[in-house]
Formats: C-alpha cells, sequence, structure tokens
C-alpha cells in the first residue's frame, strides 16, 4: 500500500471522528461527495490521521467498484483505523465513519419523505415534484457527460479518447433502446478496455 | 396517481426488496442512480418513471448520500420503516464487504494495464447507461405542467451550468429547481 502512517487514537479521538461525520451527514446536501473537501481538511490536515495519497486513494476506488459512491467513507475509516494500527481499528473506522454519515441524513430524510408522502395531494408538495423533473434530467445527462469525459482524461492522449466516446455512445444506444442486461454491457466494456482497444 | 399506484407490481417480501438493491447496488460502477431507474422501473416496473423522478428529485435535495436515500424512500413505499432500513441494507452490506476486500487487493493491482483498462471501459459504459436514463426521462416531459419551451430551456441552462462550466451542483438545483417549482404550481389546479 501507500507510504504508511503511524498513529495512536484515544476514545476521544474516536469520538471526536465520529461526532464530526455526524455534522458531515447533515451538510451533506447533493450527495456525500459535496462534503469530501471538509473531509480532507478534518482528517489530513488538521488531525494526519490519513496522508493525502490515501484520501485520494479511498475515493478513486470507491468510484471504481461498484456500489453506492458513499462507500469512500467506508475506505477512509478504514484507513484511519490501520494507520492507528490494527485490522480491528480498521473495521471500527469502518463502523465509526458509516455510522456518522448515515445516521443523521437519514433519519431526516425518512421523517421529510414520510411527511410528503402523506400530503401528496398538497398543490405545493405535487408542484415541487414535478417542477424538479426538468433539472433532475439536465442533472443526469451532465453526470454522463462528466463520467465520460473523466475516463477519457485518464488515458492522456487526447487522439486515443474518441474509442471511449464511441463506446459510451454505443452504450447509451443499446441500453435506450434494449432490455439487454447492464451486466453484459458492463462486461463487454470492461473486455474491450482490457485488450486496449478502447 | 392512486390507481395507477395499486396496478403496478410490488416487491412481495422484505427478501426480495434486499436482494433487488444488492444485485443493483453491484451493478453500479461510478455510481448507482441510473441503475435504479432501469432496474425499478424498467425492468421490475415497481415505480412508474414520473415516481421515481418525484423521489429522485427528494433524495437529491436532501442531506446524505442520494442513492441511498432513494433506496430508502423506494423500500418505504412498501414496507414503511421495515422496507426503508432494508432496502438501505441492500444497498450497502454486500458492496461494503466487496469494496473491503478490493482495498486490501489494491496494492497488488493497481498499477496492471489491463485492469486500468478494464474500468475505464466499464466507466465509458457507465456514461452511456446514464445518459440513456436521462433520455427516457425525458421524454416523461411532455406531461409535465412546466410548459415544454420551460423544460428545455432550464434543461439545458441545468446541462451547460453542471457539465461543462462545473458549478456545484447544490446551487443550481436550487436556482433552476425552484424555477421549475414555481413554474409547475403555476400551471397545477
Amino acid at each position: 500500500m501507500n507510504t504508511a502512517i503511524h498513529i495512536t487514537l484515544d476514545w476521544h479521538d474516536w469520538l471526536n471522528l465520529f461526532g464530526h461525520y455526524l455534522l458531515l451527514s447533515l451538510m451533506s446536501l447533493g450527495g456525500a461527495i459535496s462534503t469530501t473537501s471538509e473531509m480532507h481538511r478534518f482528517l489530513v490536515e488538521q488531525h494526519g490521521w490519513l496522508t493525502q495519497a490515501q484520501f485520494n486513494d479511498s475515493i478513486a476506488l470507491a468510484q471504481a467498484a461498484p456500489g453506492p459512491n458513499v462507500l469512500f467513507v467506508a475506505l477512509m475509516g478504514w484507513k484511519v483505523g490501520m494507520n492507528a494500527g490494527s485490522t480491528a481499528a480498521a473495521f471500527f473506522g469502518v463502523a465509526t465513519t458509516m455510522t456518522g454519515i448515515l445516521l443523521p441524513s437519514t433519519i431526516f430524510t425518512y421523517q421529510v419523505a414520510q411527511w410528503g408522502h402523506r400530503n401528496r395531494e398538497l398543490r405545493a408538495v405535487r408542484a415541487f415534484k414535478q417542477g424538479m423533473a426538468p433539472v433532475v434530467i439536465a442533472l443526469l445527462l451532465s453526470t454522463a457527460w462528466i463520467l465520460a469525459s473523466s475516463g477519457g482524461a485518464t488515458s492522456g492522449d487526447a487522439g486515443v479518447q474518441w474509442p471511449l466516446w464511441l463506446l459510451a455512445l454505443a452504450s447509451c444506444l443499446v441500453i435506450w433502446r434494449t432490455r439487454l442486461h447492464l451486466l453484459w454491457m458492463l462486461g463487454a466494456g470492461a473486455l474491450l478496455g482490457a485488450l486496449g482497444i478502447v | 396517481m392512486t390507481p395507477t399506484a395499486l396496478e403496478h407490481p410490488r416487491p412481495a417480501s422484505l427478501l426480495e426488496l434486499f436482494l433487488a438493491f444488492t444485485v443493483l447496488a453491484l451493478q453500479g460502477f461510478g455510481g448507482v442512480l441510473a441503475i435504479v431507474q432501469r432496474e425499478m422501473v424498467e425492468r421490475k416496473r415497481w415505480l412508474t418513471q414520473d415516481e421515481f423522478i418525484e423521489d429522485w428529485a427528494v433524495a437529491q435535495i436532501m442531506p446524505g448520500p442520494n442513492v441511498v436515500n432513494l433506496s430508502m424512500m423506494i423500500g418505504a413505499r412498501y414496507f414503511g420503516l421495515r422496507g426503508a432500513l432494508v432496502a438501505l441494507s441492500g444497498m450497502l452490506a454486500v458492496p461494503l464487504v466487496l469494496i473491503l476486500l478490493l482495498v486490501t487487493l489494491h496494492a497488488r493491482f493497481a498499477g496492471n494495464p489491463q485492469v486500468i483498462g478494464a474500468l475505464r471501459g466499464m466507466a465509458a459504459v457507465s456514461a452511456g447507461l446514464i445518459a440513456a436514463a436521462g433520455l427516457k426521462m425525458a421524454a416523461s416531459l411532455g406531461r409535465s405542467p412546466v410548459p415544454l419551451p420551460w423544460c428545455l430551456a432550464i434543461g439545458g441552462a441545468g446541462f451547460v451550468l453542471v457539465a461543462l462550466l462545473k458549478f456545484p451542483l447544490f446551487y443550481v438545483l436550487l436556482l433552476l429547481g425552484s424555477l421549475g417549482c414555481v413554474l409547475a404550481y403555476r400551471n397545477l389546479r
């Protein structure tokens, strides 16, 4: 792994870590990823519990692995625990950061969603839900655009990016027009990538 | 709204709900959202396109990880609080175990060109998938209480601001979202 660092954490530090993630949870409007700069400030700069490389790796690996992107928070907890010296501490780190980032926001969201569901006939509630549709769709298309561009960026040379865009376009058409299972498409993409074609 | 909500299929048990969200999460490379649309709306039909958009708008504007919020809201539709917790664990449990396995292997394979290539190929497919989900959802704008030209203007502005100019998502959502809501409010009865 990266150049590991050795830190010692007492119960007060663990509590501090937990409290910080509880707070981040409520600040994470627009998704957990929006609070990464604050996590960086806290973990890397203020306390030195993670190295810069460990921080970056956590985000990159969570993007590449299947599952919700919020798992980068689990990886940070894992690495803080590993830096503190043991696998047991790493599991404790995962439990600390994941519970912290999820608990307040899920309770809050659940309550609001239930309220919205009970009052779904209200004109204001209907207007909110239907009025958000155009911008929600725009965000989806933006995410696709950013993801396709960043894939090209890692291959460095601008000249080799067009096969990637072609692959993205082809999978868009197949998925739009057919009901083919996604895993076939992902498998094909992985194979083309591994063979160096895209 | 109520009759259609009763017509479409629903998960038979908490186990089915858990498995559905696990399978769904494991297909999400670089984000799970578009997979939710594919699996829940198109394949299982537990949600209509409109219900999906509505739930997503709420999940997006609330604090917390968006797909986690979304899974909870979908689970709650069918089994209340228990459904919310089961969908949430389905979304997180197996992927969490998997990512902890991956992080221990990561050092060995991180530099392997085949692995890097495969991840790049999967990311391109994911980009296509997310775009396709957006295009399919755009088809439902014709029925929106927001007039179509306004839908296109808001959608176009959102894309330019987020994808090209890299504005923070939250403010775009707040600004263009409230514009959409005001327009919808005026046209709803």
